[in-house]
């Protein structure tokens, strides 16, 4: 989905070409999203395959411009009428690796959800760092880091109450299974 | 400079068969610039290491130094004026004194430290006036908000020449950008020499400490810090976790 619907986006405040809209793209998600000029092309091909922009001359340089049409702004509408779907997780590697950890013999779960605690903070605590040195008017960035700090605290949460059913469970004693 | 050191420090609670273990063996140093987390699980021994820390109780082994002096040495007229010039605490429950003003809360512990009246007020204000709330300075805690009365805690956490903060879950039950702002503040002073010691179980909160421990049953069990800044100043995002 969103690489297309974000330039669509981009494009339905005005005609773009490619590079502009890398950098577009770059200012408004504060590189939370990396994403290369070539995906920038190969995404634009694709828009106006299906109909959804459509060229527009160039801007005397040689950059090809490019403009929404009327099916992309419908198209840009729905997104925004839409919620997004929670996204299937088909593997989760840390759900896999904890559900693991309990049935192997000898493994301290709890070490394992502690190793992993720490590392969400420290991600936790570059992100925050970053944070710290947002301009207060860059919203958008601020949003798209809060994003990212919300879901690494849940995350840790979600680690914390791994632990209390650890410790609540008569089947493991200090995390490790009797 | 080292503002905090604990040392080897231990908390049992009771003796014998019924003998409580709180606190086993703990080592940590909180320098000056620094702020530092401790999370756990409830009665992992937050909460007494940091009472430890501020001298309000005493461990059953080790020793705690605050500004170079350590405790267990002091009489208990020295040790409480250390803790009045030497140790701003922030608690959830912020202990304000609702029969006096905004002001003369701030003023307070160094009243109580003998100096003027008059001198006292104005370290109020300009610590008042440090956390942007110099134009409540005459307003009761009662007709104050949630984030008001927290920057007025911290204020009185940091009036005069106290360098170390302590803070219990200092965020309490503020929203999201009031506790976001708190915690800014508290890490704008360590930033500009003060040293802090963090308890809090909430990692977003505890994400703006230069170094989180982990505490588990009484021990320290690990410890992150945060990644070395990289030149272009985002060691996450460019990589991350997949």
């Amino acid at each position: 989905m969103s690489v297309k619907l974000g330039l669509l986006a981009l494009l339905d405040e005005q005609p773009m070409y490619g590079y502009q809209l890398h950098t577009t793209f770059k200012e408004r998600t504060g590189d939370t999203w990396p994403l290369n000029i070539g995906q920038i092309y190969t995404t634009l091909a694709r828009l106006e395959r299906d109909g959804l922009v459509e060229p527009a001359g160039d801007d005397g340089d040689g950059h090809a411009i490019y403009a929404l049409t009327d099916s992309g702004r419908d198209e840009l509408r729905r997104w925004f009428a839409t919620p997004v779907a929670r996204a299937d997780r088909p593997r989760d590697e840390l759900a896999i690796k904890l559900a693991v950890a309990l049935t192997v013999s000898g493994v301290d779960v709890r070490e394992v959800l502690q190793t992993q605690r720490t590392a969400t903070l420290r991600d936790l605590q570059d992100l925050t760092r970053q944070k710290r040195e947002v301009a207060p008017d860059d919203l958008a960035w601020l949003l798209a880091l809060d994003s990212l700090i919300f879901q690494a605290e849940a995350e840790a949460r979600w680690l914390d109450s791994c632990e209390e059913r650890l410790l609540g469970s008569p089947a493991y004693r200090n995390g490790v299974a009797r | 400079m080292t503002l905090l050191e604990l040392r080897q420090v231990t908390r049992v609670h009771g003796t014998g068969a019924a003998a409580v273990t709180a606190l086993d063996g703990v080592t940590l140093t909180v320098a000056a610039g620094e702020l530092v987390a401790v999370m756990g699980p409830s009665g992992s021994g937050k909460s007494t290491l940091l009472n430890l820390a501020g001298g309000l109780d005493q461990p059953t082994a080790g020793t705690v130094v605050v500004d170079g002096q350590a405790l267990g040495e002091l009489s208990s007229r020295r040790l409480a004026g250390l803790r009045r010039r030497s140790i701003g605490y922030v608690f959830q429950d912020l202990n304000l004194l609702p029969a006096l003003t905004a002001a003369e809360n701030v003023a307070l512990p160094r009243e109580l430290d003998g100096i003027s009246a008059r001198t006292a007020h104005g370290e109020a204000i300009a610590a008042l006036e440090r956390f942007g709330v110099a134009d409540i300075a005459d307003r009761f805690p009662d007709d104050l908000s949630g984030g008001q009365q927290q920057r007025v805690a911290i204020a009185r956490a940091f009036i005069g020449p106290r360098r170390l903060l302590l803070a219990d879950e200092p965020t309490g039950a503020l929203d999201t950008t009031t506790g976001e702002a708190v915690l800014r503040l508290l890490r704008e002073q360590c930033e500009s020499g003060a040293g802090g010691v963090l308890v809090t179980h909430e990692a977003r909160h505890a994400a703006w400490a230069d170094r989180v421990v982990f505490l588990r049953d009484g021990r320290i069990v690990d410890e992150s810090r945060a990644s070395e800044a990289t030149a272009n100043g985002d060691p996450m995002l460019s990589g991350g976790r997949s």
